[in-house]
Formats: C-alpha cells, sequence, structure tokens
C-alpha cells in the first residue's frame, strides 16, 4: 500500500469501466483511511514515542542488569526475583501505595464534594469562600509539605499546642509511622480546591427540575441528594476517582519532603537520608523507583517497579470503570 | 493531583526516555581524551555546597585558577547532591558538567565501579604525579574503588566531640577534662541534662541516629573493626562483634538520657543543621557529634557560651586508640563525557594537588586539608581546636565508611536496622544484624 501507486489508480478511473469504478472507490478508500491516518500522525507518533516504545524498552531492561552506563547484560527473571523476594522496602511501599489510593483518594473525593455541595448553598459571599479553598491547590507542594511539616511539629507545631491546650491527644504526626499518612492525608485534604470546583460545576449542572419534583413527592434532603445529586454527578465523582488514584500512584513529592524534613537528615558529608522515614510509612513505589534508578544505578530493578506501578494503575483503572455501570445512573 | 506529582512523573518519564539514549551513553568508558589544555575553553564544575560562605570560598578558589590558567574559564554550579550528579553523568550531553565534587565518599564504589567518572590514571601517569607522595593514605584509600581510581581528595572531614565549656562548669565537671571513654561519656551527658517538665531544658548529647551527624559510620569509627565488608566481599556487620557492641552501647545510651520518645519528641523542637539554630550553638544540647567545620559555623553565630574540643570517645576497652575518629571528604572527578578532559583535569590537579589551592580552600571553608604538603603549611590559619581536627585527620586508626558497587546503600540499610533498634521494635540484636548483612549482600548480588 504505498503511495506511488495512488497517481496510476486515479489515472486509471476516466476509463469508467466497472472494475476501473472499483478501483476509484477502493483508491477513495484508501486516500481517506491515509487522511485519516494523517491527521491521526500526531497522536500517533506521541502513542508510539512516549508510550508504547518506553513501555516495551522498560518491558526490555527489566530482564537486563543496566547502570545507566554500560550496555545492557541479560539477567532474565533476577531483577523480578529480587524486588519481589528479598528487595524489603517493595512490599511496605506497595502497602503504602494501595493505602493511599484508598483512604487519601477517598477522602479527597468526600471533602471535594462536601465543600462543593456547601459553597453552592451559601447564598453571599459564595465567591470569597470558593477562593479561599482553592487558593491551598495553588501552592507548590514544596511549599506546602514544609508548611504542613511545621504546622504539625510535635515539639513546636501549634497544632499539637492547641491539642494539649484543649486536652486531647497529640499525635507526633509526620514523626510517628501510624500518623504520617494521615498526616500526609490532611495536606491533601487541605488541597482539594481543584476537585472542588469540579463538584461545583457538576453540582449545578444538576436540573432545578428534579430537586422540585422531588420535593412535591415530599423527598427530603438525603433522599434528594441520594437519588438526584449522586446520579447526576456520577461521571464526575468515576473522574475524580480515576484521576485521584492516578494521582496516589505517583505519590512523590509531598512524602519525600515531609519524611526528609521530619527526620532531621538534610546530607552532610558521611551522611545519606533514608526515604520513608518513620519507619518506611511514607514510602512510596516511585521513590523506589527513583532511588533503585537514580541512587543506586539499578535500572533493571527500578522497571520491575515502574512495571509494577503501571500494572497496579491499569487494574485500578479497569475495576473503576467497570463498576461504571452501577456508578452511573440507568439514563446515562 | 497528577499535575502535582510532576517529579514523580518525570522520575518515570526519564526511566523510559534513558532506553532512547541507551546506545548514545555505552563504551564512555575508555579515555580518548584529545583536547588541548591550553586552548581557549569554558569547563562546568557541579559542586554540592550551599552555605554562602562557602560558595564564595569555591568561586575564589576557582578565580585563582582561572588566574593561573587564563586560557579556561570555569563555569560553577552550586547545590549539587549525589542523585543529580548521577543522572548528569549517565546523561551527558553538552549542559553537563565537566568537572564535578561530591562529599558522598561511601558513592565513589558507585562511581568508579559503573565508570560514571573518568578513569584518571593516565592523566596521573601523564603529569608523573606520585599520589604516595601528595595524599594522606586513607584519603587515597575512599578516592578509589578495587584498584580503580576516578576521583582525587579536595579537602576532607574528620569527626569529633564539640563541648559546651559553661554547661560542663554549671554541671561540676571539668571543662579541660572531656570524656575520654563512652562509659564515661554517659556518666557526663547524664549530669549535663536537665530536665524540664517532661522533656528537657537541656540536653547532655542527642544520641538518637537521626538528625545531623550521629549515623551509625560516625560512631562506629569509635569502635575498632575491620570495614564494613570482608576479604570476600561480604557484609561483615553480623559477624565482627564491634556493630554490636556500638549499637548495644548506643541503645544504652538513649536508654539512659529518657528513652527514645522523649528524646525523639525534644529532636523535634531543633533547628536546622546548616542554620544558626543548630541545638548546640542554642544550647539546648551540650555534646555535639560533628565535623570540623562546625568551628566556622559556631564562630558566625557568635555563641554566648566558650566551646571545646576533642575527640570522641573510644571504646572502654580501646583506650589506646584515643584520639582517632571518623574521617570524610570532597571527592573531585571529570565526566567521562566531557570533551574537554584535559582541561578538566588541570582543575582537577590545580584544586586537589596545589598547596596555596588547597590551603586557602582550607582556610576559607574551615575543612582539613588534604595534601601533606598543605597540612604541613604555616599559612594555614586556625585557632587552636582546629589542631584536634588536624590530629584525628592524622591518627592511624581512624577510619572511613567504605565504597561499594550500589554506593551508600548498604549504610542505608544499616542506618535503617539501627533505627528499629534504638527504637526497641527489635529485640534480637545479634539476629538482626545477621538479616542486615544477609541484606546488604542481596542488594550487592542485584547491583553486580
Amino acid at each position: 500500500m504505498s503511495t506511488d501507486t495512488l497517481p496510476a489508480t486515479e489515472a486509471a478511473a476516466p476509463a469508467a469501466s466497472a472494475p476501473g469504478a472499483r478501483n476509484t472507490l477502493r483508491a477513495k478508500r484508501r486516500r481517506n483511511a491515509l487522511r485519516t491516518l494523517a491527521f491521526m500522525s500526531p497522536w500517533l507518533i506521541g502513542f508510539g514515542f512516549f508510550f508504547a516504545y518506553p513501555l516495551v524498552s522498560t518491558v526490555y531492561f527489566s530482564l537486563m542488569k543496566y547502570d545507566g552506563l554500560n550496555p545492557p547484560e541479560w539477567r532474565g527473571l533476577d531483577n523480578w526475583t529480587y524486588v519481589f523476594t528479598s528487595f524489603p522496602q517493595f512490599w511496605p511501599a506497595l502497602q503504602n501505595t494501595l493505602w493511599l489510593c484508598v483512604v487519601m483518594v477517598s477522602c479527597r473525593v468526600v471533602f471535594g464534594l462536601g465543600i462543593g455541595l456547601l459553597i453552592t448553598k451559601i447564598k453571599t459571599g459564595a465567591g470569597v469562600f470558593r477562593t479561599l479553598f482553592y487558593l491551598p491547590y495553588l501552592a507548590p507542594p514544596v511549599a506546602a509539605t514544609l508548611a504542613f511539616v511545621f504546622l504539625l511539629n510535635p515539639g513546636t507545631g501549634p497544632v499539637n499546642s492547641l491539642l494539649e491546650a484543649l486536652g486531647l491527644p497529640a499525635p507526633a504526626w509526620f514523626n510517628d509511622a501510624a500518623w504520617a499518612k494521615p498526616a500526609l492525608t490532611v495536606l491533601a485534604v487541605w488541597g482539594v480546591g481543584d476537585l472542588m470546583v469540579i463538584f461545583m460545576a457538576a453540582l449545578l449542572d444538576v436540573p432545578k427540575e428534579q430537586y422540585e419534583a422531588a420535593e412535591l413527592d415530599g423527598a427530603g434532603p438525603w433522599q434528594r441528594f441520594r437519588h438526584i445529586t449522586l446520579p447526576n454527578i456520577s461521571p464526575i465523582i468515576l473522574f475524580a476517582l480515576v484521576t485521584g488514584v492516578i494521582g496516589a500512584m505517583q505519590y512523590y513529592t509531598q512524602p519525600i519532603v515531609a519524611s526528609k524534613v521530619a527526620s532531621g537528615v538534610m546530607g552532610g558529608s558521611g551522611v545519606t537520608f533514608v526515604p520513608g522515614y518513620p519507619d518506611d510509612s511514607t514510602l512510596t513505589l516511585p521513590q523506589l523507583v527513583y532511588s533503585l534508578g537514580f541512587s543506586q544505578f539499578n535500572y533493571g530493578a527500578a522497571c520491575v517497579i515502574a512495571l509494577v506501578l503501571f500494572a497496579f494503575s491499569m487494574a485500578f483503572t479497569a475495576l473503576l470503570m467497570r463498576r461504571r455501570g452501577g456508578l452511573i445512573g440507568s439514563g446515562d | 493531583m497528577p499535575a502535582r506529582a510532576r517529579r514523580a512523573a518525570a522520575a518515570l518519564a526519564a526511566t523510559a526516555s534513558l532506553a532512547l539514549f541507551a546506545t548514545a551513553c555505552t563504551g564512555s568508558a575508555t579515555n580518548t581524551a584529545s583536547d588541548d589544555p591550553k586552548a581557549e575553553t569554558t569547563l562546568t564544575f557541579w559542586h554540592g555546597w550551599t552555605a554562602p560562605s562557602e560558595v564564595k570560598a569555591i568561586e575564589e578558589n576557582v578565580a585563582r585558577f582561572t588566574k593561573a590558567h587564563p586560557n579556561i574559564k570555569v563555569k560553577v554550579v552550586g547545590n549539587i547532591n549525589d542523585d543529580k550528579l548521577g543522572q548528569a553523568l549517565r546523561a551527558g550531553g553538552s549542559n553537563g558538567p565537566d568537572v564535578v565534587a561530591s562529599f558522598t565518599t561511601a558513592n565513589v564504589g558507585k562511581f568508579c565501579h559503573t565508570g560514571a567518572l573518568a578513569d584518571l590514571k593516565p592523566f596521573i601517569e601523564k603529569d608523573k604525579l606520585d599520589l604516595d607522595a601528595i595524599f594522606p593514605k586513607v584519603l587515597q584509600d575512599y578516592t578509589q574503588f578495587e584498584g580503580k581510581r576516578c576521583t582525587l581528595p579536595l579537602l576532607s572531614d574528620a569527626y569529633g566531640l564539640y563541648y559546651n565549656k559553661d554547661a560542663f562548669k554549671a554541671a561540676g565537671l571539668d571543662p579541660e577534662a572531656p570524656p575520654k571513654t563512652w562509659s564515661e561519656f554517659t556518666e557526663v551527658a547524664k549530669k549535663l541534662t536537665k530536665a524540664k517538665g517532661d522533656s528537657y531544658e537541656r540536653l547532655g548529647f542527642m544520641p538518637n541516629y537521626l538528625g545531623y551527624e550521629t549515623v551509625v559510620s560516625h560512631y562506629m569509627s569509635q569502635w575498632g573493626h575491620g570495614g564494613y565488608f570482608g576479604a570476600d566481599g561480604k557484609s561483615t556487620v553480623g559477624t565482627d562483634p564491634a556493630f554490636a557492641e556500638m549499637m548495644t552501647y548506643q541503645k544504652s545510651l538513649v536508654d539512659a538520657l529518657g528513652g527514645f520518645q522523649k528524646l525523639d519528641k525534644y529532636r523535634t523542637t531543633f533547628g536546622d543543621e546548616w542554620g544558626a539554630k543548630h541545638p548546640f550553638q542554642t544550647g539546648q544540647v551540650a555534646m555535639q557529634l560533628d565535623g570540623e567545620w562546625r568551628l566556622n559555623f559556631i564562630k558566625e553565630a557568635k555563641v554566648p557560651f566558650e566551646v571545646g574540643v576533642a575527640p570522641l570517645p573510644v571504646a572502654d576497652d580501646e583506650v589506646a586508640e584515643y584520639g582517632k575518629g571518623y574521617l570524610s571528604g570532597t571527592i573531585m572527578g571529570i565526566a567521562p563525557q566531557s570533551k574537554k578532559q584535559n582541561a578538566a583535569w588541570e582543575l582537577v590537579k590545580y584544586m586537589t594537588t596545589d598547596t596555596e589551592a588547597v590551603v586557602s580552600f582550607a582556610n576559607a571553608i574551615g575543612n582539613v586539608p588534604s595534601t601533606l604538603e598543605a597540612l604541613k603549611s604555616p599559612d594555614l590559619k586556625f585557632d587552636e581546636r582546629f589542631r584536634t581536627f588536624l590530629d584525628i585527620a592524622r591518627h592511624p586508626k581512624s577510619t572511613t565508611s567504605d565504597g561499594a558497587v550500589n554506593g551508600s546503600a548498604y549504610q542505608d540499610t544499616l542506618q535503617k536496622f539501627a533505627q528499629q533498634y534504638e527504637k526497641g521494635q527489635v529485640t534480637d540484636l545479634k539476629k538482626g544484624l545477621a538479616d542486615t548483612a544477609a541484606q546488604i549482600d542481596r542488594d550487592i548480588a542485584a547491583a553486580k
């Protein structure tokens, strides 16, 4: 199907015979197909370069010993067995990543939706509140994390001073393995402005007549929310969940900064920072990709973890998409 | 949120895109430097210093070099850590560095083994440098790996004990007689500690592995041990009793001073290690394990008390070795992808071996000079306390941490186990150390 056959078939077209007409038709289709491909080519090239090729080479390098400098050497499944059986940081990191996917993402969706609901209900000053809740989202992640480590500092932080003054238990937050992930979740919820805006747009799109009709039928606020609001905004909830899970899978900056600052290890001569402080509780899979690949020059093992991440985000997304039928109302 | 996790995405993308350059970066191990070091050229030099006074010192040092070599201009880039360095060394390219400096001597093994830094042997032979006549032995050791020399030492660091003389006097201790053994140290640390509620007004010493310089490797130099790896290349942390002795002692110190939880909470009230609010400088702790550079920081912060320095204590049965310490330092090497390696060598040679350069830089930055000539130089300007560190640097029993093919990863594994032990999460020390040794061996096997 090379293009240089096209002028030939076109030249044959005026012959108007039956096979000639078929040829013209075929040529037209072929031209259409090529035109379509030409229009799609930016995407195809992008897909090939930035997705298919890297994915295939990640699989290739996961079977190699590769330090990024010397030619790769074939190792078979060695990297895979190393990561799964003798790399002790892998399982805690996987558990943390799953925890974040479930708890942090659901907290963000619930709070994003909750604040969105509240603000759409507010009669006066909605703009002020909208701005207030959206602003934190604009804070750079490193600065936001630094601020939270400072606020939640168990020794000097204002949050714990307040909790102690109120006679409430004051956790050690980023310095306690049991509280480090909840502290990260608080940080994530604080920056929920992006979801809030999306939910507000969806909430304002729900047809008013449906609420009026339901009210006439005597539906209370909860029933109205459950049977009208939720079904109407379920595609947005799905969107928030899928993007949230992908975000949680890539979670890197906040836990690295938090554990670095909270552990006090900024690195001097002969001092290295071990990610995951305290007790691997803030370790995530992207951190392992980074430390194996970029700090230890072990690309093979880093590729294995990258592939595990890829498989998990595919599986999570597929699972959520399958549930789509249940999430999105039958009218959709 | 996806937009916020850009760094992770970038890491993944970089992993993937490195594949694209896989063929481009191979085969650079052989040295084919052919540039003319007398030609007009510009070098890029990456280093890790961040404190303004240190950055100024390195710029002055480079200015001295440019004066001696007017044809070579140097573009200096600071605040570079080893991860950034590793990436740049692998990626190559014209925007990358020609000359690099790093603080992590434990990474030399990784850099030399993989060829991330160029082999300096041809340059050293060309200029007929006799390294034995130039550098002390420990410094020569930590700048090469398994016979391959890819770095040279640029100033060194020695670790000792800083103590607050006023606090000593207040606690009824002799400020001229700092503790020499670890059991004396425990007693002194307890006497220097003043409680305040369920916390401290002043702590004698912060023994926790986290925070600043009290890491395993720095403690370990005060217990006689035969290195981190045996002749067979296997980790010795499970078999050499020194490791268990050190960890047992450290845990007893943690318990004697109030227990891990209480200490760790107090630790969170400390300021940044490189800032003016360092807990030793604010008087929150009365003794500090630290490097010689702290003297400069103390001067800059104008601390309101008298500071004494001494070697760190030694194990009770090793009193004869009192005076030893942990040695480390900055290392300097050449990027193998650099097209200006001969010019780069001129800079490395000048900064690491020229006595005037080494002495002036050591004066400016408050580090221990790295050449034998410079150590003897009358131009060294130090206060008397600095002699202590020069003596530690010269002490025959002073040690450093070994290099390994995966860099400092073995130190991280050991450090992590030590943290679990000090917290009381692990009780069977022997088994824990044996497991740690096995883990270190597995990690190294996977990286080899």
